[in-house]
């Protein structure tokens, strides 16, 4: 089974921990939507439609980004888990994000991101042992590894195209390298998602 | 003036003892967190910022991170509107080249309150290096002391030319393409643009294996144009401004790579097909040369 995994991001200083899991076929998504919805501190995670991520990259900037905010005392949501699923987004719309890139009861694979954070003089309450424990328990999905290779099984490009609004650019239709392709439509969401907010 | 002192009294200072010997200027917040792929490298510095090459979210993805370091002399509240002001800037139009297909730095980040862009790492060197290098080698081939071919400005079609005026055209082409997207850049230098190696299956490839040196000297210019710092770029589409772009280059290309300078014709050609207007902005190239790049006759 591909547990857990913790990832070590650059510039990210040691009080922060990123955890991440993909669960591909999740039976609950509805029961893990609500409790997000009802604020379930038990439940602070970000779940993110595994179908609207294009690569590990543009995930990780996602969650870079929240943290940086995080940090920087500047999120415009009511933790990092819920930022890391704004920050997927390239428009200001809180609401639209969380019903395009959170976790939906038609979705049927989700990335599940965890951010620990040690404060001072209170260190994180959980480990990630904890955590992996918690999502096994709780995501009844078929646990596999994070992987560029795995998430671009699920990515559902004509969604992420409409969403960006990167359709009707015709150099990138001219473009025949399939992956050369993708690369650069990649990078395009990543930099409209760096610009968000600006 | 008395007798000279000895030589010693002319030496440096030493330097204080608590300057770090790696960077001599305050790093930003986040290149004082961890990196696994080690120190960030003070590439360059200009009047406004400082280039930093150093690794984006996981080790081994390089990056280029522009720092505009805040300024002492400037009042903190307009310190920090002007800064956020040039950054946004920047990224708007490298986002907006970005969809349109001009070859430039991908985003990856921005913190306007730490005056941080990170951009990708562009891979290769700046035409500035790449056509001395090519003018040097070439001098080398033609060593002649008497003012032979190596000293004398490059012809178009004189033997070996062919890779520099390839270069020159997609220089002009790039040009034309970040024209025709709207932008104007402000700055166009040789040491603004760089020469990205191609991929592997990914344009020109010419199948003939000469001498190592003649090789070298080829593969050397062969890449595609990436045009970087948009620092001073602004959105528009005056033919004007577009005239004073090339202007600008003309006059950097002329000082910086004399012996090329006669190819430079060649960049302006390449221009004329890429965009429908280029014709007229060429056109007005010749009224900026008699007048110099200033129209208003102010600042």
């Amino acid at each position: 089974m591909a547990a857990l995994e913790t990832v070590e991001l650059e510039h990210l200083p040691a009080t922060h921990t990123v955890l991440l899991a993909l669960y591909r076929n999740v039976a609950n998504t509805a029961f893990l939507q609500e409790q997000l919805l009802s604020r379930n501190a038990d439940f602070e995670y970000a779940f993110v439609d595994a179908s609207t991520v294009a690569s590990r990259f543009q995930l990780l900037s996602a969650v870079y980004k929240a943290i940086a905010a995080e940090m920087a005392g500047s999120m415009r949501t009511p933790n990092v888990h819920s930022e890391v699923v704004v920050s997927l987004n390239s428009n200001n719309n809180i609401s639209e994000a969380y019903r395009r890139y959170g976790v939906q009861p038609s979705t049927k694979d989700v990335v599940v991101v965890k951010v620990l954070i040690s404060r001072e003089g209170s260190p994180s309450s959980l480990s990630p042992e904890d955590v992996g424990k918690h999502l096994q328990t709780h995501v009844q999905g078929e646990s596999v590894s994070c992987s560029d290779e795995e998430l671009a099984k699920v990515t559902d490009w004509p969604k992420l195209r409409k969403y960006h609004k990167l359709n009707g650019l015709p150099w990138i239709e001219a473009i025949k390298d399939e992956k050369a392709k993708k690369n650069e439509l990649e990078m395009l969401i990543i930099s409209a998602m760096a610009m968000r907010g600006t | 003036m008395a007798t000279p002192e000895p030589a010693a009294a002319i030496q440096p200072p030493t330097p204080p003892a608590d300057s770090a010997s790696t960077h001599e200027f305050p790093l930003p917040p986040i290149l004082q967190q961890p990196s696994a792929a080690g120190p960030a490298e003070l590439i360059t510095q200009g009047a406004e910022g400082r280039l930093y090459r150093t690794s984006w979210l996981t080790p081994t993805r390089p990056c280029a991170l522009k720092h505009r370091p805040s300024k002492p002399y400037r009042h903190p509240t307009l310190d920090a509107r002007l800064t956020r002001h040039r950054i946004l800037s920047e990224v708007r139009i490298l986002q907006k080249c970005r969809r349109e297909g001009v070859a430039v730095p991908a985003l990856y980040g921005i913190d306007e309150s730490q005056g941080v862009l990170s951009m990708e790492w562009v891979p290769g060197r700046p035409v500035r290096v790449e056509v001395n290098e090519f003018l040097r080698r070439r001098a080398e081939k033609y060593p002649h002391s008497d003012g032979g071919r190596g000293r004398d400005e490059v012809a178009r079609d004189e033997e070996g030319a062919a890779p520099l005026v390839g270069l020159m055209r997609r220089i002009g082409e790039a040009v034309g393409k970040l024209h025709k997207a709207g932008i104007v850049h402000g700055d166009l230098t040789t040491s603004n643009m760089m020469v990205r190696p191609w991929e592997k299956d990914k344009g020109p490839v010419n199948g003939h294996h000469a001498d190592g040196q003649a090789e070298e000297a080829e593969h050397s210019l062969e890449g595609e144009i990436v045009v970087i710092d948009f620092g001073l770029a602004s959105q528009g589409s005056a033919d004007e401004d577009r005239a004073v772009d090339l202007y600008v280059l003309e006059r950097a290309f002329g000082s910086t790579h004399p012996r090329a300078e006669a190819l430079f014709t060649v960049v302006l050609e390449a221009y004329k097909d890429t965009f429908k207007v280029a014709p007229v902005v060429l056109k007005k190239l010749e009224d900026v040369r008699m007048r110099g790049r200033k129209r208003s006759m102010l600042g």
